[in-house]
């Protein structure tokens, strides 16, 4: 039951210089690849680039064809009230419960705003955030 | 194992170091008043026979280095007429004219005891049979490896190169017991055999090999010993010593160099001083009895230690460790000498980062850093910033520990790194020096 709230995000090992950025986009373009939600995390001369796109083995396939390194990572996509305590009210259910939020990044749609978290405990959190009223993105959704 | 001549491998050591002083001062002398080259090195560094009185007065003598054997091409530096040789080799020049080596009767004779001992010391003799996979010809390898085992009374198939399938039947259908050849091309016969549906390990009596002419590892070692079922022995030389002449025994700690036959330094690269028992550098050899070549204090150019103590098999002459790479690869970084292959065997240990690297040396100001980039391995990738930065932190706390030197750890994407093409990209120096 929460496994299929865990969505699987691809994580692009890339290095800090112009033009990896488009190489990656470019390829996922190629291959006809939808990004729902992306991020970038850097580091001293290199950064991994997080996405939730809509055919995750597809995208891992044709990365790693091209010699990128990736890999995926379970996360979750909570819907957020799209206004002042929206993140509140998530950030608290889990701190309450005590899981940690590792890394975290968010987008605007148009019907709510998702948080997009990994967390040490992936499936106690889906079921705390459940259990406490809260809505998940599907995996589903991204297959 | 029974040494082949009990009287010298065993000699105690002061008795070893006076035989090798009373070789070395005749050598000296024979050489000032017979070899015009020789004599006019030492009167260039002003020294003179009379000022060799003990063994450590060897490092008062001048190099030598192989341009000297290139510019004495093809025998100007002999110290034998050509009705004395009995055999030349040859070995072909990578970088520049060839090197042509004489021998003598008594220089093919000691370079057969020199390995019929190193045979014996790994259980290889009579009843034995052994494959020689190396070259026949100008090149050393056949020839030496073949009156080697001829002398212990091992019975000698010369397969030479090539063909491999021929030689994997003929390993099996003569019952061969041991093989001496590249590490490469004995890994390249396993492959070959297991396609024929042979394997080495079960179906054929292999049981050791005598590998060298090209740098192999201890890990390397380790996958040819469990594959194929047998003890891999280290085995070296150059033809400027006459070519392949000592092995490991059966201890496999270090390659036993005949004190009798043989005065090892270590010699600082940059500096040519003599280091300390046990200290990483360049490998400098007197042949104490040839006689059409004569070699003293020839810089070979390849880097290793002096191994400490007797080793555990009784043989009380020193040993020398794995090769670790060659002199003209060394860079200097704040006046500390590093070499790519140190690099590359703490990479070989680190499993979370891949084998492959570049080195960039650069200048900031006054000080000298060092940049070595690195893939990630598959396995290791992880999404969060901070195991990356564990791994990156833990491979520059490595590198330093093993170069002495503090390094930069670049972390790359894979495949952007040079692959095959050697050290003039696997080391990129921007300083302007």
């Amino acid at each position: 039951m929460e496994k299929s709230y865990i969505v699987k995000q691809i994580s692009i090992f890339s290095e800090n210089r112009p033009g990896r950025l488009a190489a990656i986009a470019g390829a996922l373009r190629d291959a006809g690849i939808n990004i729902f939600a992306f991020s970038i995390a850097e580091a001293d001369g290199f950064g991994v680039v997080r996405a939730l796109v809509d055919r995750p083995d597809d995208a891992y396939r044709t990365l790693t064809d091209l010699g990128f390194r990736v890999s995926f990572t379970d996360v979750i996509g909570v819907k957020m009230r799209d206004e002042p305590g929206g993140l509140s009210d998530i950030a608290s259910i889990l701190g309450d419960a005590g899981i940690n939020i590792e890394y975290a990044y968010a987008y605007s749609g148009k019907d709510a705003a998702v948080l997009i978290l990994r967390v040490d405990q992936v499936e106690d959190a889906v079921r705390q955030i459940l259990g406490r009223g809260g809505e998940l993105l599907k995996a589903s959704l991204s297959q | 194992m029974a040494p082949w001549n009990p009287r010298t491998e065993g000699m105690p050591l002061d008795e070893l170091r006076r035989l090798q002083f009373k070789l070395v001062k005749s050598l000296v002398y024979r050489l000032y008043s017979f070899n015009d080259f020789y004599r006019r090195r030492m009167k260039e560094q002003q020294v003179h026979p009379d000022d060799i009185r003990t063994l450590e007065d060897v490092a008062k003598l001048p190099f030598m280095y192989k341009s000297d054997l290139r510019d004495g091409y093809p025998d100007r530096i002999f110290s034998a007429e050509q009705n004395e040789l009995v055999r030349y080799h040859v070995s072909s020049g990578t970088t520049g004219k060839p090197t042509v080596v004489g021998y003598t009767e008594r220089d093919i004779e000691n370079w057969s005891e020199s390995l019929a001992r190193a045979f014996s010391s790994c259980g290889l003799g009579r009843g034995d049979v052994m494959q020689v996979s190396y070259g026949y010809g100008l090149f050393t390898g056949g020839l030496g490896a073949h009156y080697g085992a001829e002398r212990v009374g091992a019975t000698v198939l010369p397969t030479s190169v090539g063909n491999t399938e021929r030689q994997i039947e003929l390993m099996q259908d003569l019952r061969v017991t041991a093989i001496a050849c590249t590490p490469s091309y004995l890994l390249h016969m396993g492959e070959v055999a297991e396609k024929m549906g042979v394997s080495i390990k079960n179906d054929t009596d292999l049981r050791m090999g005598f590998l060298g002419a090209e740098p192999w590892s201890e890990q390397m070692r380790g996958r040819i010993e469990d594959w194929l079922g047998i003890r891999a022995y280290d085995i070296y030389g150059t033809s400027e010593l006459s070519g392949p002449m000592f092995t490991e025994c059966t201890e496999q700690q270090g390659i036993h160099i005949w004190g009798d036959l043989a005065l090892v330094e270590i010699v600082d690269p940059a500096t040519g001083e003599v280091l300390p028992t046990g200290e990483q550098g360049e490998l400098t050899v007197t042949m104490l009895q040839k006689e059409a070549l004569p070699m003293v204090r020839y810089r070979i150019g390849d880097l290793t230690a002096i191994e400490e103590g007797v080793c555990p098999c009784g043989r009380t002459h020193p040993r020398i460790g794995r090769i670790r790479g060659r002199v003209d690869d060394m860079l200097i970084v704040r006046g500390i000498n590093v070499f790519p292959s140190q690099v590359e065997h703490a990479l070989l240990e680190i499993p979370e980062v891949g084998r492959h690297f570049q080195i960039v040396v650069d200048r900031k100001g006054a000080l000298d850093s060092m940049l070595v980039r690195v893939e990630v391995s598959e396995e290791a990738f992880s999404d969060k910033i901070t195991d990356l930065m564990v791994i990156k932190r833990a491979v520059e706390h490595r590198l330093r520990g093993s170069l002495n030197v503090s390094v930069d750890v670049e972390l790359v994407e894979p495949g952007t790194l040079p692959r095959f093409e050697g050290k003039s990209k696997k080391v990129v120096d921007r300083r302007s020096l």
